[in-house]
């Protein structure tokens, strides 16, 4: 791997090797293969990929809540150099909440109906930290205030049903912002609300890890949420990462042929186009990756290569990315497309 | 809420006005009133002049509505068999139903509640499964095969429990009660295992599909990234979930105890109201089985209300009418 050893010193959270396989009847399928990133601490880490290419997965991981049968088949996973992947349950469980938050997709259902929104908060405060139910009720009033809830004293008393999606996605915020977490893991945090609403979410939860100095994963189909929030971006393809690097140099001059795709078939304000640029076909199903590289069946530049021997991530100028167009070193996408 | 109640209420009403019109209807189609309270040697005026004090003349309107004030002033009128009034046979058999049935019903839930949880949350442990398997049985045996099976075990062979009544009561006003003694309680064993055993295994499977459904809930797994405690997560959050429907289910199976105790009361010849309906059916006694159909149907009612009402204690969604979705801001 190209990752040093020294900076998971310093990284917030390390994932090294990491491989997850699902036991099937019809052999084993591997969702996650081989990936390895780190997180600094107050990073927002946008990791992006179509459905199935294995980030949920990823985070799902990385908190221990992987639904069985999938598993961890191999790989590390450090938070602040302590190693978590192997911890037993119970162990796991006080991080997850306590230094790993949680937000997920669906604000409609990721609430307890039967339970008020002050008990959901209490309860997991009173979880992590040593409080007594008055001072509890007062950090949950707090934190309803902090994430924009108009007349939160009111509303803390109200059940989930009472609250617009939007809204509930603040409280699940809030929620995961309980007992001030090193790293929140969002999956999907706007997918499913409106757009206009998407926008506020995001600039939210920006806003509120920047004070606290909360590192994030956002998780994500959606560049336009990568672009405005993330300060790098790892795309993941067919449980693998294609590419990882700085946001705009990602977006500007995306190197792996799947990221330039990815980045032409976004239209852009002002300019017109007549067809947005597409890429054929589809990513394959995890029981029919093909041998190589995952990509090469959608790859206008594919060569033999490709179809036999996996890349592995190169440097290429801040970033690093899985396509052997980049092994001799100092080439740019650029200049390699030219090349071809 | 409050209108909810009202309108519940007055279905209630309509339901036991009609189950009263089927029972007079028995009096009416079951063969002539007159000919089963009279001997054959009675003469045709004697007859005329009961018919008349009976007010059988009358148009059948008016019976019917002397029949509801009556029936709803707890007047069944006189057993043909016995020639006692219908209100104290019922009072005198009441209690050993309502005993046996309420001890069966709490028996099947504090024990298939925790079964079905433990079940749902070690669905492939070695005890889950023996669980499961069991309660196939208990689904499956008909309950008077378990009665007759546990009186052969405990009764006849082992001769732990008596095999038959309710052994000595002790009367508290005009209610006679088993459980202040321990041949009562004795007893009272065998015929609740029996009666209980079906339910408990249905509240059991119950619980553990509802369980299992829940569980795979965002809001459970959200809880459970949270950091709360497995206990917090599964009895906190997720049983709290499969209420509802336990809680349907349970009544519906309360009423139908207390209604078909007349299997398990037959077995151990438990003298309660099923024994006493099974005999009144032998001997045509009508207005046993009216009063008997009556009170059924009361207990129906009476138990669909008050899990109307639990809902409203267990689902907040059902309590707060309107209270505003909230626009987002």
């Amino acid at each position: 791997m190209a990752m040093s050893a020294s900076s998971s010193d310093q990284a917030l959270l390390s994932v090294r090797n990491l491989r997850i396989e699902f036991p099937t009847r019809h052999g084993t399928l591997v969702a996650v293969d081989d990936i390895s990133f780190d997180i600094l601490p107050g990073e927002i880490l946008g990791v992006v990929g179509e459905s199935g290419a294995g980030k949920s997965l990823t985070g799902a991981a990385i908190i221990g809540l992987l639904e069985p049968p999938g598993r961890i088949a191999r790989g590390e996973i450090f938070l602040e150099g302590r190693r978590i992947d192997k911890l037993p349950y119970e162990q796991l469980r006080r991080i997850r909440g306590r230094q790993i938050g949680a937000i997920f997709q669906d604000p409609l259902t990721s609430l307890n109906p039967l339970y008020s929104i002050n008990r959901q908060l209490v309860e997991t405060i009173q979880t992590h930290l040593p409080l007594n139910d008055r001072e509890a009720r007062a950090r949950a009033l707090a934190l309803l205030d902090e994430v924009g809830i108009p007349s939160a004293a009111e509303r803390i008393d109200h059940y989930p049903h009472q609250f617009s999606g939007g809204m509930r996605q603040r409280v699940v915020i809030a929620l995961a912002l309980c007992a001030e977490p090193r790293l929140i893991i969002a999956d999907e945090p706007t997918t499913a609300l409106d757009v206009s609403i998407q926008a506020q979410i995001i600039s939210l939860l920006k806003g509120l890890c920047h004070e606290h100095g909360t590192a994030v994963m956002l998780v994500t189909h959606d560049m336009g949420v990568i672009a405005e929030a993330a300060d790098r971006v790892a795309v993941m393809y067919s449980g693998r990462i294609a590419e990882i690097g700085p946001v705009q140099e990602v977006i500007r001059t995306a190197k792996h042929p799947y990221t330039h795709g990815l980045m032409g078939s976004i239209p852009l304000i002002g300019h017109h186009v007549d067809k947005l640029t597409q890429i054929d076909g589809a990513m394959p199903r995890l029981q029919e990756i093909p041998a190589g590289c995952p990509f090469n069946p959608r790859c206008e530049q594919a060569t033999d290569r490709c179809r036999v021997e996996r890349p592995n991530l190169q440097t290429a100028q801040k970033s690093q990315v899985a396509c052997h167009l980049f092994d001799e070193t100092g080439r740019t996408g650029v200049e390699a497309r030219a090349g071809e | 809420m409050f209108a909810f109640i009202i309108r519940r209420l007055l279905q209630s009403v309509l339901v036991m006005l009609t189950v009263a019109l089927i029972a007079f209807a028995l009096f009416r189609f079951v063969g002539d009133p007159i000919n089963n309270l009279v001997g054959q040697d009675t003469t045709l005026q004697d007859r005329q002049k009961l018919r008349e004090t009976l007010g059988l003349n009358d148009s059948v309107v008016v019976q019917y509505w002397r029949y509801v004030v009556n029936t709803a002033k707890g007047d069944f009128g006189y057993s043909y068999m016995h020639r006692r009034p219908v209100k104290t046979m019922l009072l005198e058999r009441m209690p050993a139903t309502l005993e046996l049935s309420i001890i069966s019903i709490l028996l099947a839930l504090f024990i298939g509640v925790p079964m079905g949880v433990y079940t749902s949350l070690r669905r492939d442990g070695f005890l889950a499964k023996i669980f499961m398997s069991i309660s196939l049985i208990g689904i499956s045996l008909p309950t008077f095969l378990i009665g007759i099976m546990l009186i052969l075990l405990f009764g006849v062979i082992l001769r732990w429990l008596p095999t038959f009544g309710r052994g000595e009561v002790v009367a508290l006003g005009t209610w006679t009660t088993g459980l202040l003694t321990v041949s009562g309680l004795k007893a009272l064993i065998m015929p609740a295992i029996t009666l209980a055993l079906f339910q408990m295994t249905l509240i059991m499977r119950l619980v553990r599909s509802e369980m299992l459904e829940v569980l795979r809930t965002d809001y459970i797994k959200f809880a459970r990234a949270r950091g709360l405690s497995n206990r917090a997560v599964n009895f906190g959050h997720a049983l709290k979930n499969t209420l509802v429907p336990v809680i349907t289910i349970t009544g519906l199976q309360l009423g139908s105890v207390i209604a078909f105790a007349i299997i398990t009361e037959s077995v151990f010849q438990w003298p309660g109201m099923g024994r006493m309906f099974i005999e009144a059916v032998a001997d045509v006694d009508i207005p046993v089985m009216a009063a008997y159909l009556c009170l059924i149907a009361l207990f129906f009612v009476v138990i669909n209300l008050i899990v109307d009402l639990l809902y409203y204690a267990v689902d907040p969604r059902l309590r707060v009418d309107g209270g505003g979705s909230g626009g987002h801001g």
